[in-house]
């Protein structure tokens, strides 16, 4: 970060934090006795309450989307692209909240935090949540700030999916939800994916059963081999040769096992960096969540059902060469809607990025972005 | 906002409170003006800047390549399927043609008359591909691939089964003229159909 911050920039955040007493009940049966989450916002809450913007983050996001923590912060927030005065979200006109999902690592409860009830770390007994439990908690989050309704819930990847849940299972309390890059549940190749995440992390000999911490260790090797696989996952072919294509390091053929080629050590690196800045027991829960996610389940396995009971606007945007969550995946959520006669609108943007793609400024995208948020902003204010 | 002639034709076929289905929607300005009278729906349109303009005016809109059908609607799903302008630009005017009364209880299908004395002038005395205010593009690089006159496009409905409940043939100036009442394929530069399934 250099010595003045952008203009377009959220600036300076503090997060803040949320302790409830009130025990939470999950999904899987089990109990959170009390809870925290930690969030950020920016900009203005208005008088009547009518302006705000809730943020669900991905699989390895958190509760930082925009501006910087600190001057020495190299980074902004990981949606900065599109929150700030004058963005797609334009903290001009909205209050933008962005909390750290239950299970996170980032100082909302969750396996690195203590257990009151033991006086230790949670590690691997903290319970699996789902996006409906994030649901429930961010509807606690909403009414500690008074808001009872959102003017809209934007969220992409497993963001989307909590955008998409919100619409259906709190439909008074969202006024539009924009589900980017999203599907209204996992294939199977996905979930395949995600288990050799899981396994990578849970083989590797450091993991300790989860409980890494208490052995003063981290599952290095494992977390960060799930984060390679994961990172493949959100580039695309075409994204992968654009960056590196068949680059060598030192410009000539080795014949060893040692970093070679560009993306290896661009994959080593993120690997490298992911580890130090993320935990393996929170890695495995939010793969879970995302596995288990399906709307539709309730409702015989019928999507159209599950949204009957949508009273939000949608925008649902895909990316044409994410193979993640391709654009066949979110058209399933936009034929719902239809069939269900829903408001909804549906893009799909030409990108060559992959999955990723919905965390860059791509002109076309924030274009549609930026227009369809100046319509919320409008009936918010009319 | 003035509408486009063609649309202020459609628009006043359109009760209040319908459910619409707009093909090719362009800018959203149909749906936009009927929003007022609460007629709800979508448009289906595949170009960037009309489907941006869209979004920009608060009009729901799904990018769609209507060459691939309506599949994602059900059947009888709306009052009316809206197709203006665009049917000689598909690549299988039948088969939409077929998907819009699948969709749609009644179809709403306005096109330039390619019978037009104009066309034909061009056509037969001068021996050239026409071209005019409603057709401006040359042979080479027009999007309008599959041009019909309104005989031809009458008899496609007729062997459907498609009945015409309504028509109107104006020039471009939005004018029934004489001649337009007289010998509507000779004079008239737009056509609009309102249309159902069956006889009536």
């Amino acid at each position: 970060m250099s010595d003045s911050l952008p203009a377009d920039s959220v600036g300076l955040v503090t997060p803040s934090h949320l302790h409830i007493d009130t025990p939470l009940a999950l999904d899987c049966g089990r109990m959170l006795p009390q809870f925290d989450l930690i969030y950020e916002t920016y900009g203005t809450l208005n008088a009547d309450k009518s302006n705000a913007v809730l943020i669900c983050h991905a699989l390895s996001g958190d509760h930082h989307a925009a501006g910087f923590n600190s001057l020495e912060e190299r980074k902004p927030g990981w949606w900065d692209t599109a929150i700030g005065p004058g963005k797609a979200i334009d903290t001009n006109h909205f209050f933008v909240v962005c909390p750290n999902n239950l299970g996170g690592c980032k100082g909302s409860t969750g396996p690195n935090t203590i257990n009151p009830e033991t006086g230790k770390l949670y590690g691997p007994d903290f319970p699996i949540v789902t996006v409906a439990d994030w649901v429930k908690s961010q509807a606690i989050l909403a009414d500690s700030l008074g808001i009872h309704k959102w003017a809209a819930v934007v969220g992409g990847s497993l963001g989307g999916m909590q955008a998409l849940d919100w619409a259906i299972t709190l439909p008074e309390r969202v006024g539009h939800a924009l589900v980017i890059a999203a599907a209204p549940k996992l294939s199977a190749q996905n979930i395949a994916f995600n288990e050799v995440a899981r396994t990578a992390i849970k083989s590797d000999p450091e993991f300790h059963e989860g409980r890494y911490q208490e052995f003063d260790t981290v599952p290095r090797q494992g977390l960060g081999l799930a984060r390679m696989l994961g990172h493949i996952t959100y580039l695309s072919d075409e994204a992968m040769g654009e960056k590196f294509g068949r680059e060598l390091r030192s410009g000539k053929i080795q014949y060893g096992y040692d970093v070679e080629f560009q993306i290896e050590s661009y994959l080593r690196y993120q690997s490298s960096s992911f580890v130090e800045r993320f935990d393996a027991n929170t890695y495995l829960l939010m793969t879970k969540a995302l596995d288990y996610f399906d709307p539709a389940k309730e409702f015989d396995d019928d999507l159209t059902q599950a949204v009957k009971a949508i009273q939000a606007k949608s925008l649902i945007i895909s990316f044409t060469s994410d193979w993640r969550f391709s654009p066949l995946r979110s058209l399933e959520i936009v034929d719902a809607l239809l069939s269900a006669g829903k408001s909804v609108s549906y893009a799909e943007i030409e990108a060559t990025q992959g999955h990723d793609a919905f965390l860059m400024p791509i002109p076309r995208y924030m274009e549609i972005f930026a227009s369809y948020m100046q319509q919320v902003a409008k009936e918010v204010n009319s | 906002m003035t509408l486009r002639v063609d649309l202020q034709i459609i628009s006043d076929w359109i009760p209040d409170n319908a459910h619409v289905l707009d093909l090719g929607c362009g800018n959203g300005s149909l749906l936009k003006h009927l929003q007022q009278r609460n007629v709800t729906g979508y448009g289906l349109e595949i170009d960037n800047s009309k489907f941006s303009e869209c979004i920009a005016g608060g009009v729901n809109v799904i990018q769609a390549d209507l060459d691939e059908g309506l599949s994602q609607f059900g059947d009888q799903s709306f009052d009316f399927v809206i197709l203006s302008q665009t049917l000689q630009a598909v690549k299988r005017p039948d088969f939409l043609l077929r998907e819009i009364m699948r969709v749609g209880k009644q179809g709403i299908i306005g096109f330039p008359n390619f019978g037009h004395w104009q066309c034909r002038f061009q056509l037969g005395l001068r021996g050239k591909m026409p071209v005019s205010k409603n057709l401006p593009n040359a042979w080479f690089d027009t999007p309008n691939i599959h041009l019909c006159t309104l005989k031809d496009f009458e008899k496609l409905c007729d062997q459907y089964g498609f009945s015409v409940v309504s028509r109107s043939v104006v020039n471009h100036e939005h004018k029934d003229t004489l001649g337009i009442r007289l010998l509507p394929n000779l004079f008239g530069q737009i056509a609009v159909y309102l249309i159902h399934n069956g006889n009536s």
